[in-house]
């Protein structure tokens, strides 16, 4: 991880280039471009999970994988190289059995209903059906996914399929942990480490179906390292962490996308002047972004400009003057 | 970075000792004297100089369990002090492993093996006394001071059943108990256990490489000549017994030289995937990124798997000599052996063979006057059959969660630390001293055109004689099985397991294949760790399948989805199966499980998940498990 770390972050700049076959089709990319890259050149999608332009790949959902001539297994396309000559099939029956295993995986273990529509769209594109293994077990297991032993599980016998469902953490007023939607990217880590904010105040820990995204001792956010600059909110792709607005909206079925609306301001904190996208509705921020092509955020924001806007609403009720949005 | 610690969580004076015996005295007073800083105080750490230490968060966490039996908030915050690792970062590490608890537990703990050969051993009566007469695992002994689990395969099945004996406190060393009957793993548990017998596993190493015991038979033996017959603990009687004529034959020939020795006796890995291990020093050895590094991988965790454990005990200087050799040749300063946790013994007779050899010139600086400078480090695993694949050994040593990465770049080029490292099996590299002496041509004269020399078979289960058998490649299975005495009290053979959990299901029409990679490859099988296991007529096969379906998902490393979520929905699917109540009908499981096979084999990141599925296909299509149930 560390390595790949480094190497990642090393932008090739060269101007050599690789010519390959993408489903029949002859490609030339830059050299050190990704298998995905060269798909996106000849108008050929690919779907993915824990892949983020901002991040480093961690090649871990395997939704994106690709059937390369000469290799056994399918190689991830979002990370792997491209090489000379190498020949790549996006849509093979074996892509598409694997594309649409991993996504029915994830449907059967995962709550998936605040995953973008664009999740959606893949699992109805690869016909994923969930349900063919089993009705899921929503009941809390007998022992907390926090508290789990590595190398031992209880076996399910009741037939149910074992889903990783949970109450949801609510420890603090400004964003929520649902770990019973999270399907363990590990973008939430890597935002929160090396890729952007270097505080480490999340982890992956424990084992196998029993891993799962923790502070240390599975502390509540507040007696943890976190500095809530939510840049693990904005990276994260299944709604599993929510800003707290988002989440009592949701509650109270206020949450409306289709109301809402998105302005892009600066931040009026201080002088880096990262820039702001509000998403707001019926008038009220509900919660604050950064484009993720920003050159100044990369999509992270720290806690004044993600969270501190609630003054722009206080004020509005406290003083009665009709509220107001992106002032600054 | 700034570190912040856990609050209100001070380390114990034990907890102290134990970090501080292992990193050395605090440099500086804030780490050694509990800190006075307010709770929610930032620590600007220990700096750049212990942020290159990370690699010693896995000995450190060792430390603190074995001084306290489990991880406490305080203990981890020292660790994370001493070596500048976020909290955390180190409590994901920490719970990666089987190992390691963290919240107060007795302690002693009793790992009892619940794996196939010793559930066909007498492990269910173990089990069922300790249930009686203690508890369900888990719970404690009523002193206080002991309880038991269940455990994955502990590489004792020649002797089945085995118990691992994990103890805390100062002077305490963990131990084995093998064959274990009841009594005598209660009498650990609750009595004194100053009085109880040292038990065989200790007393003689050929008791487990039947061979040995016979002197016609031991002549023809390579890998195992000392075993039973060589002090493993002196390294005179080693260097009496032709040891260092193998390194001194090295310097001789310069690291070409033994290169081209070794790719001359086409030696292939024993680790399961038989690379050639010529050509990987050859790829080591001319990459031009410095250091290199040479790991023995000693994690041998795949259940039947047995015989680096025999060859370590037995013959420790012999893998002390032949990474010697593998160093020279790679050009490696530093050498790691990553040594399973569950192996006591074994581990303290590596370390006492590095120590000896150390004291004798024969590790360190101008080893043997040759100006050669070679070390190595012993790494203990803490229960993660993962941790065997290569680049999951790399972050494991580092000090990360033991999960493999993307291949490529391979380790030849990018390994441990990101540096070109060398990794071989024990057996392996315990082939290099005889491939030096006789020359490679000579070594490459014994077994097959393709697979040379001669391989260690791990020979358990309803067998009469189970033990570690050393046979030229092309020995077929029946001739294995006949020195072994044939089936357990002479009953009806059933099937057999071929090269472990993470290889398949033979049957009696199959007996006559020719044990080599290629031979195993005709018939649809693999060598893989060479695991040979009988099953009589009596074992019911439906139990086996679904002890090896639950052992893969307790030990996959929950990285990539197929393998994460794919094992679990396999050991459903065959518990649902083999309860009689399928989803749908029996033919539609298992189709679900050859889908489920599918994706593992050709979307996982590593070879657990590739392998994960082929015993259970194979026991679908070889034994027809499950027919029955449809014909009912
Ligand atoms: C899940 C898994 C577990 C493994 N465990 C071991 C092991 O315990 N010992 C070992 O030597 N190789 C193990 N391997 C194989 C190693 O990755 C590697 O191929 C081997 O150590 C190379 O040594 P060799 O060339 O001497 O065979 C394992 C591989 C996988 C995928
Ligand atoms: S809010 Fe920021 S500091 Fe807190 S866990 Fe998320 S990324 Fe880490
Ligand atoms: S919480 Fe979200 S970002 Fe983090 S691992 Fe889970 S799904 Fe990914
Ligand atoms: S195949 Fe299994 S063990 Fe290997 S990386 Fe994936 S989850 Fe981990
Ligand atoms: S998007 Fe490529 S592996 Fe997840
Ligand atoms: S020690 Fe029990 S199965 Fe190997």
């Amino acid at each position: 991880m560390t390595v790949a770390a480094t190497t990642h972050r090393l932008h090739l700049k060269t101007n050599r280039t690789v010519d390959l076959t993408v489903d029949g089709q002859h490609v030339r990319v830059p050299e050190g471009s990704t298998i995905m890259k060269a798909c996106q050149e000849v108008g050929i999608g690919t779907p993915t999970l824990c892949y983020e332009q901002t991040l480093t790949p961690v090649n871990a959902c395997r939704v994106c994988v690709v059937e390369m001539e000469g290799s056994r297994a399918l190689v991830p396309a979002c990370a792997r190289k491209v090489e000379p000559d190498m020949v790549i099939w996006t849509d093979s029956e074996r892509v598409r059995h694997s594309r649409k295993l991993v996504l029915e995986l994830l449907a059967s273990s995962v709550d998936l209903s605040y995953a973008p529509d664009e999740v959606q769209g893949y699992l109805d594109h690869y016909d994923a059906r969930p349900e063919r293994f089993g009705p899921p077990d929503t009941s809390d297991g007998a022992v907390h996914r926090d508290h789990t032993q590595a190398g031992h599980h209880i076996p399910t016998t009741n037939g149910y399929a074992a889903t990783v469902a949970q109450p949801p953490k609510i420890d603090n007023e400004l964003y929520i942990r649902d770990y019973s939607r999270c399907i363990l990217c590990y973008k939430c880590v890597e935002a929160c480490g090396v890729d952007a904010q270097n505080t480490f105040a999340i982890a992956v820990a424990g084992r196998g179906f029993d891993a799962h995204i923790s502070t240390e001792f599975a502390a509540p956010l507040p007696d943890s390292a976190c500095v809530y600059c939510g840049n693990c909110i904005a990276v994260c792709p299944t709604g599993a962490l929510i800003f707290k607005s988002e989440y009592d909206m949701r509650q109270a079925e206020t949450w409306d996308e289709e109301r809402q609306t998105e302005t892009d301001t600066i931040c009026p904190y201080c002088g880096v002047g990262c820039t702001l996208r509000l998403h707001v509705q019926d008038n009220r921020i509900v919660k604050v972004t950064s484009p993720m092509d920003h050159d100044v955020t990369n999509g992270n924001l720290c806690i004044k400009g993600r969270f501190g806007w609630q003054f722009v609403q206080n004020r509005a009720r406290d003083t009665g003057v009709e509220e107001s949005v992106g002032t600054s | 970075m700034d570190l912040r610690l856990i609050q209100n969580a001070t380390p114990s004076a034990e907890e102290r000792d134990a970090v501080d015996s292992l990193l050395g005295a605090p440099q500086t007073d804030w780490r050694g004297t509990p800190h006075e800083a307010p709770a929610d105080a930032y620590f600007g750490a220990a700096g750049h100089e212990s942020r290159g230490h990370r690699h010693l968060l896995l000995p450190a966490l060792h430390a603190v369990r074995d001084a306290t039996g489990f991880i406490s908030p305080g203990g981890l915050n020292y660790i994370c002090q001493s070596l500048d690792v976020p909290p955390a970062d180190a409590y994901g590490v920490a719970t990666f492993y089987a190992l390691f608890q963290m919240a107060p537990v007795p302690p002693m703990i009793a790992h009892v093996c619940d794996d196939i050969a010793c559930r066909m051993s007498g492990a269910r009566e173990v089990f069922a006394e300790l249930e009686s007469r203690i508890g369900p695992a888990g719970k404690a002994t009523p002193d206080g001071r002991a309880t038991w689990h269940r455990s994955p395969c502990l590489g004792l099945c020649e002797c089945a059943p085995a118990v691992l004996l994990q103890r805390a406190g100062t002077n305490q060393t963990d131990e084995v108990i093998a064959p274990a009957d009841a009594s005598a793993v209660l009498t650990r548990l609750t009595g004194d256990a100053r009085k109880v017998e040292p038990n065989p596993q200790e007393l003689n190493g050929s008791l487990h490489a039947p061979q040995t015991l016979d002197p016609e038979c031991a002549k023809g033996l390579r890998l195992l000549k000392r075993a039973g017959r060589v002090d493993p603990e002196s390294i005179d009687a080693y260097r009496a017994s032709g040891g260092y004529e193998a390194l001194r034959r090295a310097f001789d020939l310069g690291p070409d030289g033994v290169i081209r020795e070794v790719l001359d006796s086409r030696l292939q890995g024993r680790g399961g995937a038989a690379f050639p291990t010529g050509r990987k020093l050859q790829d080591v050895a001319r990459a031009p990124a410095r250091p290199h590094y040479l790991i023995c991988n000693a994690d041998e965790s795949e259940p039947g798997t047995f015989k680096d454990r025999i060859l370590m005990e037995n013959d420790p200087f012999a893998l002390v000599e032949a990474m010697t050799i593998a160093g020279y040749a790679a050009g490696c300063e530093q050498g790691y052996i990553y040594l399973r946790g569950e192996y006591p013994l074994a581990l303290a007779r590596v370390r006492h063979a590095i120590d000896a050899a150390r004291r004798r010139n024969f590790l360190g600086a101008d080893i043997m006057g040759e100006g050669y400078h070679f070390d190595i480090d012993v790494r203990r695993g803490a229960g993660a059959y993962i941790c065997g694949e290569e680049t999951a050994l790399f972050n494991s040593i580092e000090g990360f969660r033991g999960e493999p990465r993307n291949k490529p770049p391979f380790p030849t080029m990018v390994g441990l630390f990101g540096k070109p490292t060398m990794v071989n099996n024990v057996e392996t590299l315990m082939n290099l001293p005889e491939i030096l002496i006789q020359g490679g041509p000579a070594f490459a004269s014994v077994g097959t055109e393709q697979s040379t020399g001669t391989k260690l078979f791990c020979v358990s289960g309803c067998v009469e004689r189970p033990g570690v058998y050393e046979l030229p490649f092309g020995v077929t299975l029946r001739e294995v099985l006949d020195l072994a005495g044939g089936v357990r009290d002479g009953r009806p053979l059933q099937a057999l397991l071929l090269g472990g959990a993470a290889g398949s299901f033979v049957t009696t029409e199959d007996l006559d294949v020719e044990l080599t990679f290629e031979g195993t490859r005709a018939i649809g099988a693999a060598l893989g760790s060479a695991v040979i296991m009988p099953f009589d007529d009596t074992i019911d096969m439906a139990d086996i399948v679904l002890r090896i379906a639950a052992f893969f998902r307790d030990e996959s490393c929950g990285q990539c989805v197929p393998c994460r979520v794919g094992t679990v929905r396999q050991e459903e699917a065959l518990r649902r199966l083999s309860a009689g109540v399928p989803l749908g009908s029996v033919d539609q499981e298992l189709a679900l499980i050859s889908e489920l096979e599918l994706v593992m084999r050709d979307a996982s990141i590593c070879g657990l998940g590739h392998t994960a599925s082929i015993a259970v296909q194979s026991a679908i299509s070889k034994l027809h498990l499950f027919d029955s149930k449809r014909a009912q």
